[in-house]
């Protein structure tokens, strides 16, 4: 019944989607983060919303995220994951929910996050992607050793 | 295919076989046509005298050659060919490369696209491999690497030596004390890592006061281009200066490492002292590097 409630209250805020991806469990105040690393700008086409500081129980604060008409590729998941790990990815067919997941933060990210060190050889016009490994203090560029242990949104490419 | 980019690749084990091995070729006991018909390329786009010539001495005293680049300005990176694609041009010609190059991370990126072993011979301010080998060879050679009180003095931020020897003797239980200027610390980010590891970091300000407890000053040059004036830079400079008087108080074991070159770091009268260990330090520079040529291409 409380979820039932909940999702009603919620329809309030964002309507249902027919076909695409709800991103629910965004930690508080990443939807609009969450937006800008899929590459979501002002000339998208596709319908989008974007609920912030949704009370929840678990969580206190969620945000949600509604794409029309799109589902996300592993890495766009991947890049998800780094911000928010407790996100859940919903894939919309006809209304229902045809697929449900939790994010999973990979081993390695590769070509997501741009290295701070202005030294490191990624930074430059080489052939490659960058690359971090991702360990209990931070994330770790596999090239100059640079760790980034806190605020990573602001470097995802 | 074995490469040998960063000392943080290598465990205690495989340090210890490798200054085993080293100290084996050093008694001579070694096969002097090992590397017959190999050829070694030797890719610096950096300067270096001895790095460069050490290489070139190990591998002519294993049987093999060696080919290199005259300089950065004769090389096709100066025409904007990446470092990718020289890398994979030259292991066409060599059966390994070695690579020095001004930015952190390139002797990665070059075994990314090398086809044959690459021996990282430093990058930027990172991984110096082939120089903490010898750094703790030649420790080794008076005294065992567990538990040593090591000071690192000098330019800790930018000294890509000082970082590849701190990493490595993290793996000893070695206690690192830090003497530097103001801005030439450790940088966070490697500190943090060596703390993650348990090793313990303590920073000084008064050299003369820790000399006593010391069992290896590890010097490293402050380069004058860090500081605005020539005056602040002696200033500076003349504060972490070794000196025979103030090595007085040391213990009898304690050793003076440098990687060289050095310019006002050492007072020239220490290098009569039985401490200073830093021109044989250099000089092991050649049975460090057959072992590592050796390791990667047999």
């Amino acid at each position: 019944m409380k979820n039932n409630e909940a999702a009603e209250n919620e329809g309030l805020l964002v309507r249902r989607i027919k076909n695409g991806t709800v991103i629910d469990h965004i930690d508080g105040g990443e939807a609009l983060n969450v937006v800008k690393i899929l590459g979501i700008t002002g000339t998208t086409q596709e319908a989008l919303s974007i609920a912030t500081n949704v009370p929840s129980g678990n969580m206190g604060k969620k945000d949600i995220v509604k794409l029309t008409n799109r589902e996300l590729s592993k890495e766009e998941v991947d890049r998800i994951a780094l911000i928010s790990p407790r996100a859940t990815i919903n894939i919309i067919r006809n209304f229902k929910v045809f697929e449900k997941k939790g994010v999973e933060i990979p081993t390695l990210i590769e070509g997501l996050v741009r290295c701070p060190n202005p030294g490191c050889i990624s930074n430059t016009h080489e052939p490659i992607r960058s690359k971090f490994r991702v360990r209990p203090e931070g994330i770790h560029c596999i090239y100059c050793d640079w760790v980034i242990s806190r605020d990573i949104t602001s470097h995802i490419i | 295919m074995h490469h040998i980019i960063s000392i943080g690749d290598f465990d205690r084990d495989g340090i210890d076989r490798l200054l085993d091995h080293a100290g084996q070729i050093q008694k001579k006991k070694y096969d002097a046509h090992a590397l017959d018909g190999r050829i070694l390329a030797v890719l610096f786009f950096e300067p270096s005298t001895r790095t460069r010539l050490s290489f070139q001495s190990a591998m002519a005293r294993l049987g093999g050659t060696s080919l290199s680049v005259g300089s950065v300005e004769a090389c096709s990176m100066a025409k904007g060919e990446t470092l990718a694609d020289t890398v994979r041009v030259v292991s066409g010609y060599a059966d390994a490369i070695v690579i020095r190059h001004p930015k952190e991370g390139a002797a990665r990126l070059a075994a990314e696209f090398s086809t044959v072993p690459v021996i990282n011979a430093g990058d930027g301010a990172g991984q110096h491999p082939s120089q903490t080998f010898l750094d703790l060879y030649t420790i080794r050679q008076s005294m065992p690497l567990d538990g040593l009180d090591i000071a690192l003095i000098g330019d800790l931020r930018y000294g890509r030596t000082a970082h590849s020897l701190a990493s490595a003797l993290s793996l000893y239980n070695a206690r690192l004390h830090t003497i530097c200027p103001k801005g030439l610390e450790l940088p966070a980010t490697l500190a943090a890592q060596l703390a993650a590891k348990g090793t313990e970091i303590i920073e000084h300000d008064n050299l003369e006061e820790i000399i006593p407890d010391m069992d290896v000053l590890y010097v490293t040059r402050i380069q004058r281009e860090r500081f605005p004036d020539s005056a602040s830079y002696f200033n500076v400079a003349s504060s972490y200066r070794i000196t025979p008087e103030l090595l007085a108080g040391a213990k009898k074991r304690l050793i003076v490492l440098h990687p060289l070159p050095r310019v006002d770091e050492i007072d020239p009268r220490v290098d009569a002292l039985p401490h200073a260990r830093y021109f044989e330090q250099s000089r092991n520079g050649v049975p460090v590097r057959m072992a590592m040529l050796m390791q990667v291409m047999q």
